[in-house]
């Protein structure tokens, strides 16, 4: 399972990356999230309450962040299990090109699923993903145009 | 006798009363006191090797009575699940099954594999206590694909190439040279998908143990209950024989999926005297998908070669079978001795050679179902004379009627291995074009195409073989088990019969059926005869159901211990009427001797044999009960003739059936109305893998069709009003002249389909499932 997309962030680049690497705001932003601990510099725990179809599940995310160019890209290697529901393991490439006060962030996706997440889920997950994607950008977003 | 209960009678099936007002009893209603509930861990990987497996979080979980990985029961030396049937390679060299624990210990295979177990108080408890089992696992890449097995990572140590064997029959040289004299040779690549069985009641069991007698009881969907108890004691050490009793109850649906003794059952009776409380487990359908046998699952190359005129010279035959990821109970069988034996069809074909390669893959095991095998050959062959008929621009009907065995030819012995009894071949099919009004089809289709669509006619004529024994040609052939059936006819006090019989019903009607041949043959009322089964305490020993064997072989013997019994009464009779045995008539309930008008009726011999106030004790015994056990001399051959006809809608691709003929050769008919039923349940099946039914897993080895919002199950929409009718040559070698109905439908359904779809687009192959989608690109052009 591949994809990809952008966003623009209207946001200096700098600031957009330290956000990104702000557990408490990750935390704000991605929908269902439970907790979101950094371990060490470029590791996070997570758990994520997610329903995928008939499946509904928290999942513990172990999040590193590898090829870590400050602050214009990093990819972060996840591996999430859902206990009985199976589990999702996968890699996404962020990048960022600073527009000065606005900021393109990119962002490419590839992981599978396993288990009854395959099983019965596989043909939902590309729906959840929108949503989780959509849910994410907007909070995130909203960090800077409801101050202004 | 006929009357309206008697052989040939559709009598309404008496066990429908309980199963539509829900007072069956299936394994999952029956709760004994103090029991428990096992779930089961499963493998979300398709390929790993097992690291650890940490249940100590289970077992703190509230509610959890227990938690067992593999190594539990390997301490306890419980063993291996086997493979019943050893088959051959070319080389003479035995098959390879490599080693299946019942719970996985070192790596698992395929997804849905279980690797722990967890008992629990409530069935919730339990699922909370596997949810904590904490495994850890080093995953390795699957191997996906059947066509490519053999030459991918090894998956079992023993067993190099993924390959358990590398079979052949017939004579290589002999149909090599047929092709050299051909004159046309047709060849089609042909996959016959995966399917998955789908019973409507889940696998489940309750195992308890009685410390006091050390005696194991089993409750479980099993077709075959006796078999069961053979296994677990024999192969897998739970107890002897003597201290395992499996009950099979109410039993929902099983299309060879439950012929086999899985890992769960198995783990369920261990567990409970380990525990020393009844588990109980019930399959989720999720659970049903990823871990019953599946079906099917071939790659193949066929050829036929044919002479200028139209005559087959020789058939050609090379097949990759997946046999997932373990040998299941029989399915070693399933793609040579029930596949490559069948490759003669309806036909003189003198030369027919088949190579058959069982390959490893990770997926879940593939085993027998509804069929097995013998769809898979008549899919080959009909695909192929089809094909054949279109090349050389002839009459697909007068082709394979000039190529029928006739009726003068049996006992026919084809170059395959089998001897056909009987048949007449071109009954069936005139009976079916006159349905199919065949003469008709080519303005329907013009018809059809004035509207835009696109009308196809597909036939099959099929032959199977089955009423599966006899034992000789199955222990011959490498079969672990004989393939016979007991019976035993118990006349009670006031002349009323129980019948005990080793057949299992999980939904063909045996209690109606069995019943009616009893009270037939001895001339006492349908409502007078009890039909018990499914119970290894109650019946001396049985081989169960499948293979269409209930009324050939079950119903065979049921008629062997009925003459016994009127053998014996005649002599009670004969007591009675102070006359000689072999001057006492018995006809339709009555004994009489000649040049007398004295008669006695069946309820007075038979009463007279439980209150034998003046028997002579030295030479005749009180009491009237006989045992059978019957092994038949041959397999029996249905054999028929199905036409299908399609209507695409060329902008959507969406196929309608608009009618579909089945004119079968069931020999004599004990219940038409069943026989019918029958009939109908096996077309959906046949149907519905040409249209709608597909297991697929993706490149990781995840199941994706694993619920049923992705895997498409017939459905009465789906699906046309049948012609269903019977032609009849009676067996010649089982006193009822029967051969069994079970599998006709779904053996010969599929091929008729998929003729008729391709016949529609003129294309020479489809993929299936035939989807809309599938359709629709053939009609774009690719």
């Amino acid at each position: 399972m591949e994809f990809q997309g952008e966003s623009n962030i209207p946001a200096p680049c700098q600031e957009v990356w330290d956000a990104l690497l702000d557990p408490e705001i990750l935390k704000e932003c991605i929908d269902g999230c439970q907790e979101m601990t950094q371990v060490s510099e470029h590791q996070y725990l997570a758990k994520v309450r997610a329903r995928i179809g008939p499946v509904r599940t928290t999942f513990s995310a172990n999040i590193q962040m590898v090829d870590v160019v400050a602050p214009t890209s990093y990819t972060l290697e996840v591996s999430a299990t859902g206990g009985a529901a199976g589990f999702g393991k996968g890699s996404a490439s962020i990048s960022l090109v600073d527009h000065g006060s606005e900021t393109q962030m990119h962002y490419a996706v590839n992981g599978v699923v396993g288990g009854k997440l395959a099983q019965i889920g596989s043909r939902l997950i590309g729906g959840v993903i929108d949503k989780l994607t959509t849910h994410f950008f907007t909070k995130f977003v909203e960090r800077w145009t409801l101050q202004t | 006798m006929a009357t309206e209960t008697g052989i040939g009678a559709s009598v309404r099936r008496t066990e429908d009363a309980r199963f539509i007002t829900g007072t069956g009893r299936y394994t999952d209603d029956i709760n004994v006191p103090g029991q428990t509930y096992c779930v089961f861990v499963r493998s979300t990987h398709a390929r790993a090797k097992i690291k650890s497996i940490d249940t100590s979080d289970a077992l703190s979980t509230p509610g959890v009575v227990a938690a067992f990985v593999g190594a539990d029961l390997a301490k306890d030396e419980i063993g291996d699940l086997p493979c019943g049937w050893l088959v051959k390679s070319k080389d003479g060299s035995d098959m390879i099954a490599p080693p299946h624990p019942p719970i996985a210990t070192e790596r698992v295979n395929y997804v849905g594999e279980p690797y722990a177990l967890v008992i629990g108080e409530t069935v919730q408890a339990a699922k909370d206590g596997a949810e904590a089992i904490v495994a850890e696992f080093e995953i390795q890449t699957p191997v996906m694909d059947v066509a490519s097995a053999t030459q991918s990572e090894q998956i079992h140590e023993s067993v190099p190439s993924n390959r358990s064997y590398d079979w052949e029959l017939g004579d290589k040289a002999a149909t090599d040279a047929a092709f050299e004299d051909a004159a046309h040779v047709t060849s089609l690549d042909i996959v016959n998908n995966r399917l998955i069985p789908n019973a409507i009641e889940p696998r489940a069991a309750l195992g308890s143990f009685d410390a006091a007698s050390e005696t194991y009881t089993l409750h479980t969907t099993s077709q075959n209950p006796h078999l069961e108890r053979l296994v677990l004691a024999a192969f897998v050490n739970i107890a002897p024989e003597a201290k395992l009793h499996v009950v099979s109850p109410d039993v929902g649906g099983g299309f060879g999926s439950k012929i086999f003794v899985y890992a769960e059952e198995t783990a369920v009776i261990w567990a409970s005297a380990k525990v020393g409380r009844p588990v109980k487990w019930t399959a989720d359908r999720v659970e049903s998908f990823l871990s019953d046998a599946h079906g099917r699952d071939h790659v193949t190359h066929a050829e036929l070669a044919l002479s200028e005129e139209g005559d087959f010279l020789g058939l050609r035959v090379k097949t990759t079978a997946n046999m997932g990821a373990y040998l299941s109970t029989f399915a070693s069988s399933v793609p040579t001795y029930l596949y490559g034996t069948l490759m003669a069809g309806q036909y003189k074909t003198p030369a027919i050679y088949v190579e058959v390669q069982a390959v490893f893959t990770n997926t879940a095991p593939v085993d027998a179902y509804r069929g097995a095998g013998r769809p898979e050959a008549t899919y080959v062959v009909e695909r192929l004379v089809e094909t054949a008929a279109r090349e050389l621009n002839t009459d697909v009907a007068e082709l394979r009627r000039r190529n029928f065995i006739n009726p003068e030819d049996f006992p026919y012995e084809t170059p395959v291995a089998l001897t056909y009894d009987t048949g007449n071949y071109a009954a069936s099919l005139d009976k079916a074009l006159e349905y199919a009004n065949y003469s008709g089809f080519a303005s329907r289709k013009a018809r059809s195409e004035a509207d835009g669509k696109r009308r196809g006619l597909g036939f099959s004529c099929y032959i199977e073989a089955c009423g599966l024994a006899p034992s000789q040609v199955a222990l011959s052939l490498g079969a672990g088990v004989g393939l016979f059936e007991s019976a035993e006819v118990r006349v009670d006090v006031t002349g009323s019969v129980t019948v005990m019989t080793g057949a299992h019903s999980h939904g063909q009607g045996h209690e109606t059926t069995f019943a009616q041949l009893v009270s037939d043959k001895l001339g006492i009322p349908f409502e007078n005869v009890s039909v018990v089964h499914g119970d290894t305490r109650r019946s001396d020993y049985g081989l169960g159901t499948y293979g269409s064997r209930s009324i050939a072989v079950g119903g065979s013997a049921i008629s062997k211990a009925t003459d016994k019994i009127v053998t014996k009464a005649k002599k009670i009779a004969a007591h009675m009427l102070d006359s000689e045995e072999d001057q006492v008539s018995f006809d339709d309930g009555i004994f009489t001797i000649p040049d007398s008008n004295e008669s006695l009726t069946f309820g007075e011999v038979a009463f007279s044999a439980y209150v034998p106030g003046n028997f002579p004790l030295d030479e005749l015994e009180p009491g009237l009960s006989e045992k059978a056990f019957y092994d038949p001399a041959n397999f029996t051959y249905p054999a028929g003739t199905h036409i299908c006809e399609v209507e695409i809608d060329s902008e959507t691709g969406t196929t309608s059936i608009v009618s579909f003929v089945a004119v079968d050769d069931f020999g004599n008919v004990i219940n038409p109305m069943i026989v019918e039923g029958q009939v109908h349940g096996g077309l959906a099946q046949g149907i519905g893998q040409a249209l709608l039914e597909h297991g697929i897993y993706d490149s990781d080895g995840q199941l994706v069709s694993g619920s049923y919002m992705d895997y498409t199950m017939p459905r009465a929409d789906d699906l046309p009003d049948f012609v269903v009718d019977t032609t009849s040559t009676p067996c010649t070698h089982n006193p009822l002249g029967v051969k069994g109905c079970g599998e006709a439908g779904a053996i010969g359904a599929t091929a008729a389909v998929m003729n008729a779809i391709t016949d529609a687009l003129g294309v020479k192959d489809l993929p299936m499932p035939a989807t809309s989608e599938t359709v629709w690109r053939a009609i774009q052009g690719g």
